[in-house]
C-alpha cells in the first residue's frame, strides 16, 4: 500500500498539473458564470414579460438537464451544425453556460428577500436602472448569497470532473491515467479525492471570510 | 435515427430512473442515521461522520465511482458496474441528505423534546411521534432538491459502462454520425423527470410559506 502511494508520488507532476487544470477551469468558469448570472438576474426580475419569460426558460432548462449532457451537446452535437470547438473550449463553455443559470437563480432567490427600503430610496434619489442595480441592489445580494454561491462553486469543481470524459486533462483524468499506467487504483483515486476535498475546503474558507466582511458591514 | 434507437434511449431511461430510485431509497434512511449519530454526539462516531460527510460532499461522483470500481476488486471485493454505481450514488447522496437532516435536527425546538420527556415518553417513541414528523416536513424541500441533483449526476455512471440515457444517446450518435437527434431525445427525457422534482420542491416551499403566513 505504501509502495502504491510511492508510485503516485513519483507521478506527482502529472497529478499536480491535473489539479491545476481543475482549479483553473473551476475558478475561470465560476467568475464568468457569476458575471453572466449578474446580467441574467435583472432579466429574470424584469417587468417585461418577454424578457423575464425567455430568461426563465433558459434558467429552468439548464436546471433540468444534466451537466454532462450539455457538455456532450457542445462537444459532439454542435459540430454537426458547423460550430466546432476543441475540448477545452467546449468544456469551459459548457461549465460557464450551465452555471450562469444556477448563479442567476441563486441571486434571484436572494433578491426576493432583500429589504425594499434601500431600493426605493435609490429610486427616489433618481438612480438610473443600471446604476441602481450595480450600486444599490447587487452588493448586498452578493454578500447575502455568499454561502449559497460558495456551494455552487463546489458544485462547479465537481462538475468539472465530468470533463474527464471529453479528455480534458483535469484531476480525475490524471488519476485515471496514473491508475491505468501502474495499476494503483486506490492510491491514485484516493489522492485525487483528497485534493478535491482540499480545494473545497479552500472555497469554504473563502466564503466564510466573505461572510465576515458582510457581517462587519452590517 | 430509427425507432429502435429511440427505444434504446428509453431503455436507458429505465436504467437512469431505477438506479436513481434505488440510490434515493437507500440514501434517505442512511442520511438520517448519520445525522442522528451527529445529533446525539456519539463520541468517536460523530467525528468520523463529520469527516465522511465533508469529504464525500467534495468528491465528484465520477471520481468516487472510479475509486470504488477499480479499488474494491483490488482488495478482494468483486463489484459489477451496477453495484459500484449504486454504492457510489448511495455514498454521495447520503452525505448530502445527512446535512439536510442535520440542519432540521439542529433547529428542532428543544422545549418540545423536553415536554415529551416530562410526560414520560421513551426515546424511541419520542423520536417517532414528536421529532420525526416535524423534521420530515422541514427537510422535505432540501431532500427533493438533492433527489434532482442525484438524477443530474447519474450520467457519471457511464464511465464504468452503465448504459443510462446519456450513454445510450452518445452511442447512437456515434453509430449514425448524427449526434444531435439522440441528444434531443435525451433532453426530452431528462427535462420532465427533473422538472417534476423541481416543481414539487417549489410547491412544497410555497405551501409551507402559506401555512406559516396563516399561522
Amino acid at each position: 500500500m505504501i509502495h502504491d502511494f510511492g508510485i503516485v508520488w513519483s507521478e506527482r507532476a502529472l497529478l499536480l498539473s491535473g489539479f491545476a487544470n481543475t482549479a483553473i477551469l473551476s475558478a475561470l468558469s465560476a467568475v464568468v458564470a457569476l458575471l453572466l448570472g449578474c446580467i441574467l438576474t435583472p432579466a429574470l426580475m424584469s417587468k417585461h414579460q418577454a424578457v423575464s419569460g425567455a430568461a426563465r426558460v433558459f434558467v429552468d432548462g439548464m436546471r433540468c438537464v444534466p451537466f454532462l449532457l450539455l457538455a456532450y451537446i457542445v462537444y459532439y452535437g454542435l459540430p454537426s451544425l458547423g460550430i466546432r470547438f476543441d475540448n477545452w473550449t467546449s468544456g469551459l463553455a459548457a461549465l460557464i453556460i450551465y452555471n450562469a443559470a444556477y448563479m442567476a437563480e441563486i441571486l434571484r432567490g436572494a433578491w426576493v428577500v432583500q429589504p425594499r427600503e434601500p431600493i426605493e430610496a435609490g429610486v427616489a434619489f433618481g438612480f438610473s436602472e443600471i446604476k441602481l442595480f450595480r450600486r444599490i441592489i447587487l452588493p448586498p445580494l452578493l454578500l447575502s448569497a455568499g454561502p449559497v454561491l460558495g456551494n455552487q462553486m463546489i458544485q462547479i469543481v465537481k462538475d468539472s470532473a465530468f470533463l474527464t470524459i471529453i479528455a480534458i486533462p483535469e484531476l480525475t483524468h490524471a488519476a485515471s491515467s496514473i491508475q491505468s499506467r501502474h495499476y494503483v487504483p486506490f492510491a491514485a483515486f484516493i489522492t485525487a479525492v483528497f485534493l478535491y476535498w482540499g480545494l473545497c475546503l479552500v472555497i469554504e474558507a473563502g466564503v466564510s471570510s466573505v461572510g465576515r466582511v458582510a457581517e462587519a458591514r452590517r | 435515427m430509427s425507432g429502435g434507437d429511440i427505444a434504446a434511449i428509453f431503455q436507458g431511461a429505465i436504467v437512469t430512473v431505477t438506479l436513481s430510485l434505488i440510490g434515493i431509497l437507500i440514501g434517505l434512511p442512511i442520511g438520517l442515521g448519520l445525522a442522528l449519530l451527529r445529533w446525539a454526539n456519539v463520541p468517536v462516531l460523530a467525528r468520523i461522520v463529520a469527516l465522511y460527510v465533508s469529504v464525500s460532499r467534495a468528491t465528484p461522483l465520477v471520481t468516487l465511482l472510479l475509486l470504488l470500481f477499480f479499488a474494491l476488486p483490488n482488495i478482494g471485493v468483486p463489484v459489477s458496474p451496477t453495484s459500484a454505481a449504486v454504492l457510489a450514488l448511495v455514498m454521495n447522496t447520503s452525505a448530502f441528505n445527512c446535512e439536510v437532516w442535520r440542519s432540521a435536527l439542529a433547529n428542532f425546538p428543544k422545549d418540545q423534546y423536553e415536554a415529551a420527556q416530562s410526560v414520560g415518553m421513551r426515546a424511541g417513541l419520542r423520536f417517532r411521534r414528536i421529532v420525526l414528523p416535524q423534521i420530515v416536513r422541514v427537510s422535505l424541500p432540501g431532500l427533493v432538491n438533492e433527489m434532482s441533483m442525484l438524477i443530474k449526476a447519474t450520467p457519471a455512471l457511464a464511465v464504468v459502462g452503465v448504459v443510462d440515457i446519456t450513454r445510450a444517446a452518445v452511442r447512437i450518435g456515434a453509430q449514425t454520425y448524427k449526434p444531435l437527434p439522440p441528444f434531443l431525445v435525451a433532453i426530452a427525457l431528462y427535462v420532465p423527470i427533473v422538472f417534476v422534482l423541481v416543481s414539487l420542491q417549489r410547491w412544497i416551499e410555497r405551501r409551507q410559506l402559506a401555512a406559516k403566513v396563516a399561522a
